[in-house]
């Protein structure tokens, strides 16, 4: 690529003027055309609303399980649906989401049972699911280990001529980890079919962005790694299916990874642990409000005949079913067997783990027998010799 | 590479068998491999790396100047222009990217080899091989499997300066859902290899740098699983436990002790973990005494570990505590103090010397 052609890239998908681009206004009225991105057909933008109430509803579920001691911790995506939502549907069926632990509802709309997607935070397993059934990785705790993973599976896809992407979510805290940079730069280089989409909500945990970065926009970044990037309004549904379905699309004709930079907000604390009031005005989180992605797009089909209140109803009363079904479904303790512990560790298990594994039930066995408490108990046999 | 790949009908990840080495036919050896006379552990590693390449297409290598430059220790030299750069290639300068889109195209399919140029340059890769690597199969309960070899230059012994000579086992040793193994020999060096790319596990690979140049035949059979230790040596009075480049030295010091009338038996480990409890713990139970021996500083070493597993296993064998011979509890030296730093002979002669003697005289 010549450094011309690169910087026209840059001035077609970056607006000098940092405006994220968009489809539809926070009002919901259809915005002028960016000459970028379309809008989507009348059948998607139902469906990213559909899947938005959907996703929304679950993740109230999700928060109020943790009140009732159901759900260890839950990072909640509240605000976020319009990413989430948008990024999900823009994927084809042979293509891989890596999400983060801010991801539940990317997750559950990738057609994960919320019982296994939610194993991690319910604290019975660290990933509840077949990653390889609905090609979803699982959620990525150590923020940005997860780009480097979706460049590694991008790039064996290219290699064998797979027709396959995969699309990393971050966060904007994240884009200050070091696997970030490696990630960029190695799908930038090997020209891999990836797509990164950074969803800037404005803080990590408690860190805003202005401490995080001296970036104008996150989505320079990529230009830095001559890569395609494009900076979004992330509430709005429209742009963000439109830039992943564009950036997809991209990869797939083997035209290299793209970087979208998408401006959305966290409208609940970090975690139902934290207490955002320490760090951030109600006032703001007042004026996000009025840009809840739901609204957005609920305004624009109702504006243009494609919603109504009978519609809206059927719905929600959707959502209501697929929260129930949660809360039944997470109604009861986890039964996790403790002999499981030692049985992924490897392929097959060391004789040592064997061993370790045997201690454990025989110990197990013991204090139901005789009910004595299992703590303190003293591990050194679990070293004695192997037949 | 699309040709083969498409082509082959690989086995599944689970299917760790070894192949003969002998599969692509006579014509087909590599130099360096089976069969071929007196070969240095480069040209061992170079056969293994060829012969695995040329078996499987899910095979890759890849990491900092192995390809065109053939790795700084030239053990990739002439793979990227045999198998072409789509399986042997050079990446950019980053260790975890490096770790992490190993791990991306192990989830893939494919079975990444990759070169981390020196121990100590490892470093940025630990969070992707701890946390990651290492735990994924677990995390998942065994739906992701990563057939991944990191092979690691390591330790020192060859004038490297400071971030060249690091023996950084333990940290590896001590992260459950890795294999960490270490050849001591040419021979070695090409089966531990070719077992551990044919292991459904992550491996990290160990390469002793400073027996890199040692010379031998390697047998066409491996002879024992990659996770067996072996005894190099055979004596009645005492154990002498080693592995990597330290094998050769306790085999020296053996020769040499028996000049002083003790007959000293040595173990070759080649596998850290898991750790061969059975062979080992037959040995100590033979000989009554062991001495482990490692380059590593002694303090949480992988030595502490050796000596406290055996002290469950042969209490009422051992005839005096089982004694560790390592590297000082220091940062790497410069080379010119280094001889002091490194066991050799005279150290591990008169460890043995401590062993009590007198006490059952």
């Amino acid at each position: 690529m010549t450094a011309s052609t690169l910087e026209a890239r840059v001035a077609a998908a970056l607006p000098p003027g940092g405006e994220p681009l968009r489809l539809i206004s926070a009002d919901g009225q259809p915005c002028e055309p960016s000459g970028v991105l379309g809008l989507p057909p009348d059948e998607t933008l139902r469906e990213l609303h559909r899947q938005m109430v959907i996703g929304r509803r679950l993740d109230t579920q999700a928060t109020a399980l943790t009140r009732q001691g159901r759900l260890a911790v839950y990072p909640s995506s509240r605000g976020q649906e319009a990413c989430q939502i948008g990024a999900v549907l823009a994927l084809r069926e042979q293509d891989w989401l890596f999400p983060t632990y801010r991801d539940t509802v990317a997750v559950l709309a990738r057609a994960v049972a919320p019982a296994e997607a939610l194993s991690l935070l319910r604290g019975e397993w660290h990933c509840g699911y077949d990653p390889y059934e609905h090609r979803v990785a699982p959620q990525c705790t150590p923020l940005a280990t997860n780009t480097l993973h979706a460049v590694g599976l991008a790039r064996a896809a290219q290699v064998k001529h797979d027709d396959q992407v995969a699309l990393a979510l971050l966060g904007d805290g994240a884009t200050s980890e070091g696997d970030t940079h490696e990630a960029l730069n190695f799908a930038a280089v090997w020209s891999a079919p990836v797509v990164f989409l950074v969803q800037n909500n404005g803080y990590a945990i408690s860190v805003p962005l202005a401490k995080q970065t001296a970036a104008p926009a996150l989505a320079y970044k990529g230009v830095g790694y001559g890569m395609r990037s494009l900076l979004i309004d992330g509430n709005d549904a429209a742009v963000v299916y439109a830039a992943v379905r564009s950036a997809v699309d991209h990869a797939a004709a083997g035209r290299g990874p793209t970087l979208i930079e998408a401006l959305t907000y966290r409208v609940e604390a970090h975690t139902n642990a934290d207490d955002a009031a320490r760090y951030r005005d109600s006032a703001e989180v007042e004026a996000w409000l009025s840009r809840d992605p739901l609204r957005r797009m609920e305004a624009y089909l109702r504006g243009r005949g494609l919603l109504d209140d009978a519609g809206l109803a059927r719905i929600t009363a959707e959502a209501d079913r697929l929260a129930a079904q949660v809360r039944e479904a997470l109604g009861s303790e986890p039964a996790a067997d403790p002999a499981e512990l030692f049985d992924h560790v490897y392929a097959r298990p060391t004789r040592s783990l064997a061993a370790q594994r045997e201690f454990l039930l025989a110990e197990i066995a013991d204090s139901v027998v005789t009910g004595t408490d299992m703590a303190g108990t003293d591990m050194a046999g679990a070293g004695q010799e192997q037949a | 590479m699309t040709g083969t790949l498409e082509r082959a009908a690989p086995a599944g990840p689970e299917a760790g068998t070894s192949r003969s080495p002998q599969a692509g036919g006579p014509s087909q050896r590599p130099a360096g491999g089976p069969g071929t006379e007196h070969v240095t552990m480069v040209a061992a590693l170079n056969a293994a790396l060829a012969g695995a390449l040329a078996d499987d297409p899910r095979v890759l290598v890849f990491g900092e100047d192995v390809g065109t430059l053939g790795g700084v220790f030239r053990v990739t030299d002439g793979l990227a222009a045999r198998f072409g750069e789509d399986r042997v290639f050079d990446t950019p300068l980053a260790e975890a990217g490096i770790l992490g889109t190993a791990i991306g195209m192990a989830m893939n399919g494919l079975v990444p080899v990759v070169e981390m140029q020196f121990d100590a340059f490892a470093y940025p890769a630990f969070e992707q091989v701890s946390s990651h690597l290492a735990k994924l199969r677990n995390r998942t309960r065994g739906r992701i499997s990563l057939p991944i070899v990191v092979r690691i230059p390591y330790g020192g012994g060859i004038g490297g300066v400071e971030h060249h000579c690091d023996s950084s086992e333990a940290y590896y040793a001590h992260t459950p859902g890795l294999r960490v193994v270490t050849p001591g020999t040419p021979a070695d060096a090409y089966h531990l290899l070719r077992q551990s790319i044919d292991c459904p596990d992550p491996v990290i690979f160990l390469e002793p740098k400073r027996r890199y140049w040692s010379r031998q035949a390697v047998p066409a059979d491996p002879g024992v699983a990659m996770d067996q230790a072996v005894v190099r040596r055979v004596g009645q009075d005492v154990t002498l436990i080693a592995y990597g480049g330290m094998v050769t030295t306790a085999l020296e010091a053996a020769a040499a002790a028996a000049d002083e009338g003790w007959d000293a038996e040595v173990v070759d480990l080649r596998s850290l973990s898991p750790f061969d409890d059975a062979t080992v713990a037959a040995s100590v139970r033979r000989t009554g005494r062991a001495v482990v021996v490692h380059e590593a500083p002694g303090f949480g070493g992988y030595g502490a570990e050796v000596a406290a597993r055996l002290t469950e296993l042969c209490f009422h064998y051992l005839q005096a505590p089982i004694l560790r011979v390592t590297g000082f509890d220091i940062p790497y030296p410069p080379p010119s103090l280094e001889e002091h730093h490194l066991p050799g002979v005279d150290r591990i002669l008169d460890t043995i010397g401590r062993l009590q003697w007198d006490d059952n005289a």
